[in-house]
């Protein structure tokens, strides 16, 4: 099977193609209601996880709320 | 609505509204610098804020360090305030507010644009940028700024709805550094002013309290203090007080003394 290659949060990450946003919530064991995806500099609501596909090359920030002042 | 009971039918104290929602206590507490996270709910819980700030940083997909926040603290229960920490640039912290809108909650930002790694004091020009932009696109910013009327003016015509100038440079402990532009920012804006970082202590937030501004936000007087809880009810019960004393009207200073007994009727 072949891979699309991401940079994921800074770090090279392969993932099985075709992979959607929700698919590589999945893969990475994250609850989609708690992060918040942007791909390419773009955010991705949620109901758009299913949709977009990610292409080799892309850059995707996937971030959270943490402790903070 | 509970806001800070005072015992004279005259004075009662309406409650803090920022951007039309309404909060609880004037006492907004960080989430951040606690040894566990154990320690931080029992802090939030003692000092009765429902407002608690949080950052967003990325996920780590390694799992090396803890869990995001939302897996400690019950968003039902806490208002979540968003920041914009580490954020220096406002092209940078506009693209940190828009990620903390997607995560669901609220459109409130607390908007900081940090220009200088050693005093973490604002860079201004950024901040009134990123407000009137986010301001246009609907969010409701809460403007971390330094203790000058002129930004604060600036920060409000731009459609901040909140301006919370420091009390005095963010983890410092340093406390109040300036009440007269604090009182005159106060005096001067229609939009709240909430006091952001600096506190170190209880009278440091009791003093703050009295300037007459609309609340406090804290987090490193209460994380790093040796107990936390201990400190955040401290905190509570100091900007509790600090508000009476504002709502009460403190008497005049005076450089003379002026004696509290009688002056006549004294035996002979």
């Amino acid at each position: 099977m072949s891979q699309v290659r991401l940079l994921v949060n800074g770090d090279p990450r392969s993932v099985p193609a075709p992979a959607t946003v929700a698919e590589l919530l999945a893969h990475l064991g994250l609850d989609a209601r708690m992060v918040v995806v942007e791909v390419n500099r773009e955010i991705i609501r949620r109901p758009r996880h299913q949709e977009v596909t990610l292409r080799d090359g892309d850059t995707v920030e996937l971030v959270h709320f943490v402790g903070g002042g | 609505m509970s806001t800070t009971v005072t015992p004279d039918a005259t004075i009662q104290d309406t409650p803090l509204v920022v951007g039309g929602q309404a909060f609880r206590s004037r006492l907004l507490v960080g989430t951040g610098k606690y040894r566990s996270n154990a320690e931080m709910l029992a802090a939030i819980t003692a000092s009765g804020a429902d407002v608690v700030t949080v950052a967003v940083r990325r996920v780590d997909l390694d799992r090396r360090k803890e869990e995001g926040v939302l897996y400690h603290l019950d968003p039902k229960r806490f208002f979540l305030l968003a920041n914009t920490a580490g954020c220096y640039t406002a092209d940078e912290a506009i693209r940190y507010a828009r990620l903390a809108r997607e995560a669901g909650f609220n459109e409130f930002i607390k908007l900081e644009v940090i220009g200088d790694r050693e005093t973490l004091l604002p860079d201004t020009d950024g901040l009134l940028t990123a407000t009137r932009v986010l301001a246009r696109e609907g969010f409701q910013v809460m403007a971390y700024t330094n203790d000058d009327l002129i930004m604060a003016l600036r920060l409000e015509e731009a459609g901040a709805a909140a301006v919370m100038p420091l009390a005095s440079p963010i983890g410092s402990g340093l406390g109040l550094l300036n009440p007269y532009s604090i009182r005159t920012i106060k005096r001067r804006l229609r939009v709240p002013v909430l006091v952001d970082a600096g506190v170190g202590t209880a009278s440091d937030a009791c003093v703050t309290m009295e300037q007459g501004v609309d609340g406090i936000l804290m987090n490193t007087a209460i994380a790093e203090a040796a107990h936390p809880a201990t400190m955040a009810a401290a905190m509570r019960h100091a900007v509790d007080a600090g508000r009476l004393a504002y709502l009460a009207g403190r008497m005049p200073r005076r450089e003379v003394a002026v004696p509290s007994s009688p002056t006549t009727g004294m035996a002979g």
